[in-house]
């Protein structure tokens, strides 16, 4: 049994559009799958559907089962929200691509991440500030101590994609899912916060769930992928072998114009001394 | 080495009440050339950009355009200037006005600037579109359509023809391809090199994409805090970099196994 089954997942929107359509897919429990597609190919569509998140009107069918082994096997689709706000935090949740949307502009970043780790571990008072102090340090911000005082406008994007994945793991998730974590990051920034999700991940087991429309990015951090392209699955495969042999004619596009456009810098620097 | 059509020369730029955005920033575009100016958030890319498009005035320092002083006051001088110097911005959603359709879009410069005598023939405007459609790809029938009709790709194509209808010298584009997918954006960069080509068009790309700088750009200059810390041909300054900035740019861009 996986930590997470979609099988067979199919989201309509409220006017009948077929927005996803039959993608399955598996997760074991610490393993990494990405989703993979262009813009419209229903990634992010699919990531919502898993946290039971889809916008109001989109009907999703088919069956989404999160089996954590901590808690009770829940079927997602169809599932009452109460239910679902106990698994959310708990034993999933998402980071997205914009970390403002996931931030209270009102609120200091330390009071903001207090919050998960208080209801979650039932700190309070000093040993809550050490909590949050050491989540900060886990997420490798430099100046915790400025950043838990300032709001969320004060503090570059990089740090704001940082406090919003310590957010997510603070909860001690089974499964993470990363929505374009690094899609609005700078190059240099986007390579440290990647490799900072490789290391947590790995450190804590967990699965993780990865969207992207950048292969390069995607062989980074995955070791399966699904290919999406108008919310069906063409193809799925070991992330190696999906870039080195991508078999149906929609992911070999999809690597040539990566590999053309790749292609330039790589003669360039790989003559480099 | 010809002189340049478009320089900065020691351009400095600040915000009022601010610290500089850029600093002593020099920097000649070769005519016919596609040239980078690369670097993160907040290097002073855009703001560089702006000032060669006289849309800004430097604090300090001096634009020219073919050896004369840009200057964003006077008016009549813009006019003809904004005739060889034209834009494309990043957005293609939004860049277009959603109200107007594709012919009208394209054909404001040649209003603006005066192109097309008035009460001129409006045949002349509609061959003129026509051929600026026909040059970036987009079938003949686009012209009576609504931008929200287009994908962004195409819209990017619209922009672009809109920049190139009254046959500019000078291109200077903001991540023009940034927000597209990966396969438009290839194709659009094909476009770009083939202005470059076949009219000879110069072009400025703002891009933080080194993999497109490579692949259409001969010359680049990095940025970084307001200051050029490196700058050269592309194939020196990515295939030799010098400055440890322009080495942690490269390192950071994600490589296909």
């Amino acid at each position: 049994m996986s930590l997470l089954d979609v099988e067979a997942l199919h989201v309509r929107s409220a006017d009948g559009r077929a927005l996803i359509s039959d993608v399955s897919f598996s997760i074991g429990a610490g393993a990494r799958l990405g989703l993979i597609g262009e813009s419209g190919s229903g990634k992010s569509l699919t990531a919502l559907a898993v946290m039971g998140l889809l916008p109001a009107g989109m009907h999703a069918s088919g069956s989404i089962v999160l089996d954590t082994g901590a808690t009770p096997a829940t079927e997602i689709v169809g599932a009452a929200e109460r239910r679902l706000n106990g698994l959310r935090g708990r034993a999933m949740t998402i980071v997205f691509q914009e970390p403002l949307t996931a931030l209270d502009p009102l609120a200091r970043i330390g009071r903001q991440l207090a919050e998960p780790i208080a209801r979650r571990r039932g700190l309070r008072g000093g040993a809550l500030r050490r909590a949050v102090i050491t989540a900060l340090e886990e997420v490798r911000i430099t100046d915790v101590d400025r950043v838990a005082r300032a709001y969320p406008y004060e503090i570059s994007g990089g740090q704001r994609q940082r406090v919003a994945i310590a957010m997510a793991l603070a909860c001690e998730p089974a499964l993470l899912i990363a929505d374009e974590p690094t899609t609005a990051l700078d190059v240099t920034v986007q390579a440290e916060v990647l490799a900072l999700l490789d290391a947590l991940v790995s450190a804590r087991g967990m699965a993780l769930l990865f969207i992207s429309h950048d292969l390069a990015v995607m062989a980074g951090i995955s070791d399966r992928v699904v290919v999406l392209k108008d919310g069906h699955a063409v193809e799925a495969g070991a992330v190696r072998d999906i870039v080195t042999a991508p078999r149906h004619p929609y992911t070999r596009s999809l690597v040539a114009a990566a590999r053309r456009l790749g292609g330039a810098l790589d003669t360039l620097t790989r003559t480099a001394p | 080495m010809t002189a340049p059509i478009l320089e900065a020369r020691q351009v400095g730029f600040a915000y009022r009440g601010s610290p500089a955005t850029l600093a002593d920033v020099s920097i000649g575009v070769p005519a016919g050339r596609a040239v980078a100016l690369v670097g993160e958030s907040g290097a002073g890319k855009t703001t560089l950009l702006h000032l060669l498009l006289g849309l800004k005035r430097p604090t300090s320092g001096q634009v020219l355009f073919d050896g004369n002083v840009v200057e964003p006051r006077d008016r009549a001088w813009m006019r003809t200037f904004r005739r060889h110097v034209q834009t494309v911005f990043q957005d293609p959603y939004s860049s277009l006005d959603p109200r107007q359709r594709v012919d009208r879009i394209i054909a404001e410069p040649i209003h603006s600037l005066g192109l097309v005598r008035r009460g001129g023939s409006r045949a002349e405007t509609a061959q003129r579109v026509a051929a600026a459609l026909d040059v970036v790809g987009l079938p003949e029938d686009a012209a009576r359509r609504y931008p929200h009709e287009f994908s962004g790709g195409q819209r990017q194509r619209i922009a672009i023809a809109r920049a190139i209808v009254c046959e500019p010298r000078v291109l200077l584009a903001d991540e023009p391809v940034s927000a597209l997918d990966v396969s438009t954006r290839a194709r659009i960069v094909d476009l770009l090199a083939e202005l470059r080509d076949s009219r000879g068009l110069t072009i400025v790309m703002v891009s933080h994409d080194l993999a497109v700088v490579a692949t259409l750009c001969s010359y680049t200059a990095v940025l970084e805090r307001g200051r050029i810390v490196e700058q050269g041909d592309t194939a020196q300054v990515l295939g030799s970099p010098r400055h440890p900035y322009t080495r942690r740019l490269i390192a950071g861009v994600p490589r296909l196994p």
